[in-house]
This record gives structure tokens, sequence and C-alpha cells, in this order.
């Protein structure tokens, strides 16, 4: 496993992103494969057996969002989609759709590296963090298995609603959970439209868990999308 | 000679002319003073100059009689075909107007300019298709004699004994180019009639004759001699004008000539016409309309109404006064209009009548200081002459012009309520009788003349009079049962009680009849008002058409409706829906042809009178707007002085109204064209400055790398790279404000409102500006307890955006910046402020404008649109923002959200 250098297979219709993708992460031991249509796409996504997929969301012969439902229908491999700004919706359509991260155009390859490591941090190691179920990051540390959360050498205590919450974004660590993601896990499936109570549990967390609110160092919002927990 | 300069209003004026002649055609009339001169003789020779010369010459229409020697001239002249008309079972020639107008040849020939057009054709008489012609910019040669000059009328059926009913106003002969007599002595002229060389219609053979008398030939030669001596003087004049030779100081005279409902009007306006012709003054004709003329007949009103007609078409300003007192009206006319000179009848009282109730005339005299009279005396009362038709414009009624029934009922019933009233007082006399003094028995029977005269007027309250002081002389006065008077007391008492009852009567009258004037110019106040306060309120041309469609109908009682030309130039038929007083029946090419010539036609007018609605023309000073089309119920409640004037003044505000607005329509378009302009123009500046600058680098720098990869070290390399990386990143943000902006403007953009926790908002904003934020102290003050705002929060988180980035753009490095937030139950307040340098006084409101920036030639990056999509997003929740200096120093730019409604309920 540690020799073999992880496999990236990149469906993006612009050939100068193609380069770029292709340049840049080849220089950090990526194996690349391209393709420029989402039909060649899903067959490379079958042949090469990758451990991600970068995939464009505008792309000429089919959606993206239709790609990736075709990918979950037999994988669960990790899927960053990009896409251009001002389509919020189109975002959340993927990420519903199955999709892990997303990346706003235009971006440097720093933002796509960080999530790519965590993307297939994610796709090795969540059942080994269900297990041991201890989350660390920055002054941050949570224990599942206790149901112990501290921050510095402060215990905080949350609410049964709160901690559902909060224990769904550290099992997803990293990844951008959409509002009808987080919904759906901690009220269940009839309150998809109640997301301002969403907004508002997430702003009770900060308060407990952020040193300024306002300035959050962990419970990051996607704005319009979501909201991520950072590692 | 020039001793004085030439008024720059007469040069414009002249320049003017020069302009309108030079595009219209010009008029050349053969003049002569009888049939049988040799005018289409002389036209034709003409003609065959001009033919010689290679001139594009057409014979619209020659009469040659059958003379073998003017037929030979038609020879190798091109002819069009004349239009033949069926009438009463004989097919008449008369002239092609619209086949010459598309021949459109230099000059045309048109026999007869006094000829009346058969029924059918477009205009009534010949000289109107002439001034088309003219209008057109075709030359036009035609022959007149002078006994069909309009002004001359009158005197030639004085000389000749017969009237001559085909007239040709003065204005065609005067606007005349060229002017040509055919000159004969009356002996020769005699001779060629022995010969039969003149043509003479069959059936007025004996008429004829008795009118190539000698005598009646030598008048009418002078006649038209001296008319081509005016001519030729009036050309001198003119030539004198042009040339600015002013030796003859002229005073400017200003003619008025009063009419009244009398035999003599008709010679009055055309001796004014003479008159103001020979001074070359300016002239207008007045009728005043004193309450007791208001009483007149149907009939006679519509004769003053012809007459004033008449005086249009010579050429004359026509004033309709409604006044009391007559000769005041006059005097305070003709100050007001500079009067010099006044023409008008001899007083018609005599004798005594005219010492007692004076005249008009007399009062002139003695109250017009400044102004000559001119009396006019009327003819000697001829025996043979019908009283009923003095005139051509009597006998004639205008088409549809009659004169309605009356109320005959009304005045019956008058008649029977006097007769009834006077029983009344007879029997309550009788009652009184011997108990009361014959004086209270007089009261009651005046008592009643009184009640008659308020109610039903002069004749029934003169009825009464007459029957009261015939019964009280018959049973209260001695003896009894008898007309005879025993007393001669009571004689004097009848006399008194007549006259008083008679003086009663008439007073009561002239208050009643003046009240209804009153009625009526109040009524006619209150609808001009009415339509003009609901014209003001219109703010569209579609509004304004149906104001005037609705107010023209409950006026005139009249279907009309306005139509408008389209872009080529021709008129439509209005789209939308109609309204129920919409006339549909318009005939478009009347309307086309009222539009062209901005003059009215149809019914009741002079041109397609056969028309079966009027249409006039809606203009204003420069054009012709449109074209009101008016079905009349009744000519008479259009053509009516006062309703003429009223139709006149309606016209005049509605196309006052449309010109309103499409002046406002335009003015607001050149605004935002200019708007538009200006925009287009800093957008390009800004954009071509602001994306070339990191484009420059771009290129610069990745063209270096790319060309001088081997000589470059490696740590250049990594510093052009990074160049590169943050010019794009600038540019990535220009673009992609314009791009926001340019969907907000679209309107493009549907707010996603939710209810968003005030924290998570400055929360995204400071993680996105994290790095740009470094080494800045921001301090945030946010209302205790959890502050929900319903916004689109990407939106929202853009306007904090662009606050944070203008303060870090404008504020020195280091300097603190504070987000604050105050909340009320009504709206939330968001301030973003700096301890910068402030904003320059004047600019708070400005910086919100698009691609504004302080200083536009400062090299500070970003277009100046920040502040701009700030506002549209914003404006677009429903809030407001502004931008102040603070009282410590720096900006403030603080934003208002308005809470529409409370923020959801937890249940936990």
């Amino acid at each position: 496993m540690a020799q073999t250098s992880p496999v990236i297979v990149v469906i993006e219709d612009d050939p100068a992103i193609r380069l770029f993708l292709r340049t840049g992460l080849s220089a950090h031991d990526f194996k690349v494969y391209e393709a420029d249509r989402g039909r060649q796409g899903l067959v490379e996504a079958g042949v090469r057996k990758p451990d991600l997929i970068i995939l464009d969301l505008g792309l000429p012969d089919m959606d993206g969002v239709d790609v990736i439902k075709n990918i979950r229908a037999w994988s669960a491999m990790p899927i960053i989609i990009l896409s251009a700004r001002s389509t919020e919706q189109h975002k959340i359509d993927a990420l519903d759709a199955g999709a892990d991260d997303y990346l706003t155009k235009p971006f440097g390859l720093g933002e796509l590296l960080a999530r790519i490591r965590v993307a297939l941090r994610h796709s090795v190691s969540s059942p080994a963090q269900d297990q041991d179920g201890v989350f660390t990051t920055g002054a941050l540390h949570v224990d599942l298995m206790k149901r112990q959360i501290r921050v510095g050498d402060r215990d905080i205590h949350l609410t049964p609603i709160q901690y559902r919450l909060f224990s769904v974004l550290v099992k997803n660590a990293g990844k951008v959970l959409t509002h009808q993601y987080l919904l759906k896990e901690v009220w269940g499936p009839s309150y998809r439209d109640n997301s301002h109570y969403l907004r508002i549990y997430m702003s009770q967390l900060r308060q407990k868990l952020e040193t300024d609110p306002t300035q959050p160092q962990y419970l990051l919002t996607e704005s319009g999308i979501g909201y991520r927990l950072k590692v | 000679m020039h001793n004085e300069r030439p008024d720059p209003d007469e040069l414009l004026a002249r320049v003017e002319r020069d302009q309108s002649l030079a595009s219209r055609g010009r008029l050349k009339i053969f003049f002569g003073a009888a049939a049988g001169v040799g005018k289409t003789y002389a036209m034709l020779l003409a003609a065959r100059e001009k033919r010689a010369e290679n001139i594009d010459i057409v014979v619209g229409l020659v009469e040659t009689h059958g003379r073998k020697d003017t037929a030979s001239l038609l020879e190798g002249l091109d002819i069009l075909p004349t239009r033949q008309i069926e009438y009463r079972g004989t097919v008449l020639h008369e002239f092609d107007l619209d086949a010459a107008l598309k021949r459109k040849p230099s000059i045309i020939l048109v026999d007869e300019l006094a000829h009346t057009n058969a029924q059918g054709c477009r205009h009534p008489k010949r000289w109107q298709d002439i001034e088309e012609l003219l209008d057109a910019g075709i030359d036009v040669y035609t022959a007149l004699n002078v006994q069909h000059l309009e002004s001359l009328n009158d005197d030639i059926s004085q000389i000749s004994g017969i009237r001559v009913w085909e007239t040709v106003p003065d204005t065609v002969f005067e606007q005349a180019n060229e002017l040509e007599l055919v000159d004969l002595p009356p002996d020769e002229l005699l001779a060629r009639l022995k010969d039969g060389k003149v043509y003479l219609p069959q059936q007025a053979q004996e008429a004829v004759k008795h009118f190539f008398r000698k005598g009646n030939l030598i008048a009418l030669r002078e006649m038209a001699l001296r008319q081509t001596a005016n001519r030729v003087d009036a050309q001198m004049l003119d030539y004198r004008d042009n040339h600015f030779i002013r030796e003859v100081w002229q005073v400017s005279e200003r003619i008025m000539v009063c009419i009244g409902p009398n035999g003599l009007s008709e010679r009055l306006v055309r001796a004014g016409k003479r008159f103001a012709n020979s001074l070359r003054a300016e002239w207008l004709v007045v009728y005043v309309e004193t309450p007791e003329l208001q009483r007149l007949s149907a009939e006679q009103r519509d004769g003053v109404l012809r007459i004033l007609r008449l005086a249009e078409q010579l050429g004359a300003e026509t004033v309709t006064l409604s006044a009391p007192d007559m000769s005041a009206a006059i005097i305070k006319l003709a100050n007001e209009r500079n009067v010099t000179k006044i023409v008008m009848g001899k007083p018609t009282r005599r004798g005594w009548k005219r010492l007692l109730l004076g005249s008009v005339v007399d009062m002139l005299i003695s109250d017009a200081h400044n102004i000559n009279l001119y009396l006019l005396g009327s003819p000697r009362p001829d025996k043979n002459a019908n009283k009923a038709e003095p005139s051509l414009y009597r006998k004639k009624p205008l088409p549809g012009l009659s004169g309605k029934p009356g109320s005959r009922n009304k005045t019956i019933k008058g008649y029977v309520w006097a007769v009834a009233v006077t029983i009344a007082s007879t029997i309550l006399s009788y009652l009184m009788f011997g108990r009361f003094e014959l004086a209270n028995l007089i009261m009651v029977f005046l008592l009643g003349v009184v009640f008659i005269a308020t109610r039903f007027g002069r004749g029934p309250s003169i009825l009464a009079s007459f029957l009261g002081v015939a019964i009280f002389d018959l049973f209260f006065v001695t003896p009894y049962f008898s007309f005879s008077v025993s007393d001669s007391q009571y004689l004097v008492t009848l006399l008194a009680m007549l006259t008083v009852a008679m003086l009663i009567s008439n007073l009561m009258a002239n208050v009643r009849s003046q009240a209804k004037v009153a009625g009526h110019r109040e009524r006619r106040a209150t609808v001009l008002y009415a339509m003009s306060k609901d014209l003001t309120a219109s703010q569209s041309e579609h509004d304004i058409v149906r104001t005037a469609v609705h107010h023209l109908y409950s006026e005139f009682g009249s279907r009309n409706v306005i139509l408008f030309p389209d872009a080529n130039g021709r008129i439509s038929y209005p789209q939308g829906p109609d309204m129920p007083e919409s006339l549909h029946a318009a005939d478009l090419s009347v309307a086309q042809w009222v539009m062209d010539h901005n003059e009215i036609a149809g019914q009741g007018t002079n041109t397609l009178p056969g028309a079966e609605a009027i249409y006039f023309p809606l203009s204003n000073k420069e054009t012709t707007l449109g074209v009101l089309v008016l079905l009349p119920v009744n000519l008479r409640r259009v053509f009516l002085p006062e309703q003429q004037k009223l139709l006149e003044t309606f016209l005049g505000q509605i196309a006052q109204a449309i010109t309103r607005v499409r002046l406002t329509e335009q003015a607001r378009k050149v605004q935002v064209e200019m708007e538009a302009e200006r925009l287009r123009n800093s957008l390009l500046s800004s954009i071509s400055h602001d994306l070339r600058t990191p484009l420059a680098t771009i290129v610069g720098s990745s063209s270096t790398l790319v060309e001088e990869a081997q000589n470059l070290k490696e740590a250049d390399k990594l510093e052009l790279s990074r160049a590169i990386y943050d010019e794009a990143q600038r540019m990535s943000n220009l673009v992609n404000n314009i791009l926001d902006m340019a969907r907000l403007d679209a309107g493009a953009v549907e707010l996603n409102r939710q209810w968003y926790p005030l924290d998570e908002i400055v929360g995204v904003v400071l993680t996105r500006l994290q790095k740009r934020l470094a080494g800045r102290p921001v301090s945030v003050k946010l209302p205790d307890g959890m502050t929900m705002v319903y916004v689109d929060a990407v939106m929202i988180e853009q306007v904090l955006v662009n606050l944070l980035e203008n303060a870090l753009r404008y504020t020195p490095e280091g300097s603190a910046l504070t987000i604050s937030a105050e909340a009320s139950t009504a709206a939330v307040d968001i301030t973003v402020a700096d301890q910068g340098p402030g904003i320059p006084a004047g600019f708070e409101r400005k910086l919100f404008e698009k691609f504004y920036r302080v200083q536009p030639e400062a090299t500070q990056s970003g277009v100046g649109l920040g502040l701009a999509i700030c506002k549209a997003i914003v404006v677009a929740h429903g809030g407001s923002i502004q931008a102040q200096n603070r009282k410590t120093g720096g900006a403030a730019f603080s934003f208002t959200i308005p809470l529409t409604h409370a923020p959801p309920m937890m249940d936990e």
C-alpha cells in the first residue's frame, strides 16, 4: 500500500485545466488518467479502479450529477467536484447525490491537495476512527465512546441534540456536509425543510466550542452549502 | 438708402417664405375681363413655348369649346386623360387630380380656375385642386375672369345684374407668382361675339347676352386692369421690402369689421377685404353676440356663421364675442388688438328710436379714440329682390347645417300658461273686488306677468300683459263688460299697467337669457376644466386618447377616434381595446390627407364634404401629431361659433397633452441613454485599466518563464510564478464583481431568504477574509444572545466582504476595523467602521454609484463596483445602505435589513 501511488481519474473537458491537474498531481506522486467526456470518464472509472475521481460538473455530454449517481451505484470511491461559482444549488445536488467534496473554480493546487488528502483519509480510515472513536484537532479533543468533549482543559457539556449534531460532524471530519444531510442525520427525514434549526444549533455549538464564535476555528460554514468540521 | 437695419424677425420670416416658395410650385394666372378675350389661347401659346424649351409640360384640362384655332394649339402637347364622373345620367369630364400628382410634370395647364367640381371629386372647387398641385411642387398655368374674384363678386353683380356663383378666394389670386392680363377692347370682343367666336352656354343665351353689353364690358375691363395694377403695386412693395427700401414709412394698419345678423354683413366683409388689401393691413371680423342676439332663430345664427366662414376664406381672422354691451366689447377688443380702423354698417335705427335707444355707431363715435370709423351704407331697397335670400351664403346652406325645428311645444305651453295665469289672476281679483283698492288688483295681474316672464320668457309674458290689461278693463273698470273707459283716469292706469307689464316681462326675459348664456358658458368652462384636469393626470398617450375620446363624446355627443401615424407616417387604426365611444368607420385615406396637409376635412368643410365624419388635424406648433375623426350627430353642435371655439380648445389641449407626454418620454429616453452611455464609458475605462494591469503582469511573467526557462534562477522563476498567481487572483475577484453586478442588474437574482444567526454570517465573512485581515485588529460587537436575520446569506456575506475589502483598500495598514450590529424588533443595523481618512464631503451618496471611485486615477485595484453591489443587494432585501464619517475619525458604512416577520420559534 505504501509503495503504490494513488490513482486519480480526472473528468474535465477543458484541456488547460486537465494539463494543470496532470502536472500538479503527478508532481505529488499521483497517477493521473484523463477523460474529457462523462461517458469516457465512467469507462475510465470502471477500468482504472481509481482511488479518487475529480469531476467537472459542467460536461458537454452529460450532467455531472448523473455521473456521480452512476458511480455511486457500484462504488463508494471519493469524488471531488469542480464547479463554477454562483451555482450553489448545483453543488448541493452533487453533494447530496454522493460527491464527497467540492472546489470552486478558480482554485489553487494547494486547496485541491488538501481536499484530496481529506477524501483519501476518509475512504481509508473512517471505519478505524469509528472503532476507537477518538478525534483531535487543535485544542479540540473528542472521545465519542466516552461521550467526552474537551477544548483545551475545559469540559464541554452538550444537550442531546447538540451532541448528535456534533457527532455527525466528527464522524465526517474534514468533509463538507450539506444542510439536507445533517438535518436527515440528526432530526430525521421529516425535518428537511427546517434548516434554521440546524443553523441555530450550529450557532449554539460554536458558542460552546469556539473561543470567538465569529471567528470559528473548528465549525466552519460552507456558505449556502452546509458545514464542515475542520481537521 | 439703408437708414434702418432690417428687423431680424422679418428677415427670418422672409427666409422661411423663400424656402417654402422654393419647394412650392409657381402659379401663373391668365387673367381676363370676360369670356372670349382669349385666355385659353394665350395659355396654350405659352405652353407651346415652354414645350419648345423642352420643359415637361402637360395639359391637365383645357376647354377649347370646339374652337379650331385653339384646338390646333393642343397638337403636340401631352394631354392628361380626364376623369369621367357620371352624374344624373350624363358623363362629366373632370380634372384628374390624382393622375396629375402621379404624373408630376414640371408645369401643368388647368383651365377655369373658378370651376366647381362635380360631386365625388376630392375638393368641391378646382382652385383647391390647384392648391394641392402647387403644394406638390408642380407649376400651374390657369385662367380666370375678373368676375369670379370673391371680393369683387358683389360689385360685379351690381354692375351686370348677374350673380356669379363660382368664385375664387382672393388669397389664391394674390398668391399667383405671375399674372398675365389677356386684354381685348370691348368693341373687338363684341365683334368676336357677333362672329360666334365666343362660346356661350346654350341655356343661358339671353342672360349672357345681357351680360355682354358694352357698358358692362368696359366696367369689367376696368376692374381687370385695376386688379392687375394692384398686383403689380403689391409686387413692387414686396420688392421694396425685400431690398430694405424704406423711404415710404408704413404704419401697420389693422382693420376690424363688425358684422351683425343682417343682410349687410356679407358686403361689409367684402368691403373690409378690399380695404385691407389696399392698405396692406391685417384685418379681423368681429361678431358680438349680445343676449338679445342669442334669441335669434337658428337660421339667422347660421347666417352669421356662414359670413364668418366667408371672412376666414377671404383671409380674415374671425372673433366671436359674447357680451351684453356691444360697443364696449368692440372697443375693448379694438384696443387689445391695436385696431386703427373699424368698418361697420350705418345705424339701422333712425329718428327718435336712435335718439332714445342709442346706436352702437354713436357709442363708438363718442368712446373710440384714435380709431377711424368707416360706415357702409346699405343698398337701396330693391323691390324685386327677395329679402329672404340676399346672398349666396344665405341661399345655399352648408350641407347638414340645417336649423333645428325649435322647441315649439314649449312655446305653446308658455302661451297656455299665460292664459291660465291670467284667468287665475282674474278669479283672484274678482274675489278681492270691492274689498281692496283697484291698485291692489293691478298688482295681482302684474304678479301673474312676472311669474310668466320668469318661467316662459318674452312672448307669453307680453300676451299675459295684454290679456291682463284687457280683462282688467273689461271686468273691473266702469263701465263693466266693455272695453270703453268712463273715467279718463283709468286710461292712465291701464297705460301704466301695460307699460310696467311690458318692462317687467322684457327685463325678466333678459335676465333669463343672460342666465342661460351664463349657464352655457359655465358649463363649457366646467367641461373644459374637467378635460384639462383629466389630461393633466394622464401619464401616457394611451390615457390621453382615452380621456379625449371620452370627453369629446360627452360634450359633442359624437362617436370619435384619434388616429396616429405609424413609423412611416401612414395613418393607421390604433391597437388595443376600443371604448364604447370609439368610432370605427373612419376613412383612413381622408385621415391621411388631413395628416399630410394639416387641414380640416370631411362633412361641412371644403375638402371631401361628402365624407360622413369630420377630420380634424391634431397639431402643435411644429408638426401634425394625428387626426381626430368625429362623427357628428348634428353639425350645429360642432360648427356653432361657441362650440367650434370649444372644440378648437379641446383639440389644442389634447395636442398639448400629447406633446407633453411625448417630450417627457423623449427626455426620459435621452436620460436613460445618457446614463447607459456614461456607464458604458466608465465600464470600458475601468475594465480596460483594471483587467489590463494584471494581464500585463501575467503575460509578461509567463512569457519570461517560457522563453528564458534555461537562463532563470530558481528563485526568479518562483517569484515570477507568484506574481502570475497574485495577479490572476486579483483578476478573478474583479471578474466575479462584474458578473455579480451584471446578474443583479439583469434582475436575474432571486433571493434565497432564510433565517440565519447573524454570528454565522459574520463568521463566514471573517473566515473568507482571514488572510487579508491578518495584521488588522478586527473587533466584532454583536447584540447579546442570538440575533436571527431573514436574508440570502450568500448575498449578505458578499455585502460584508465588499465593505471590509473596501475598508482594507482605503485605510492604512494595521488600523483597526469594527463590525457591529444593533437589533430592534423591526430591523437589524449592521455597521462596518474603520479609522481611515474618511469620506470626502459630498461623496456619501456617489460612492454607491456604479464604477465610481473617489480618485479615478489611483492605482488601487477594483473597478468601483463593490459598493454598488452592496447597495443592489441591500435594496433587494428591502433595506438601505449609507456611508458617513465617524465623529472619532474614519468612515462608517451601515446597512439596515428589515425584519418583515418574527424569527421562528425553537422547540426542543
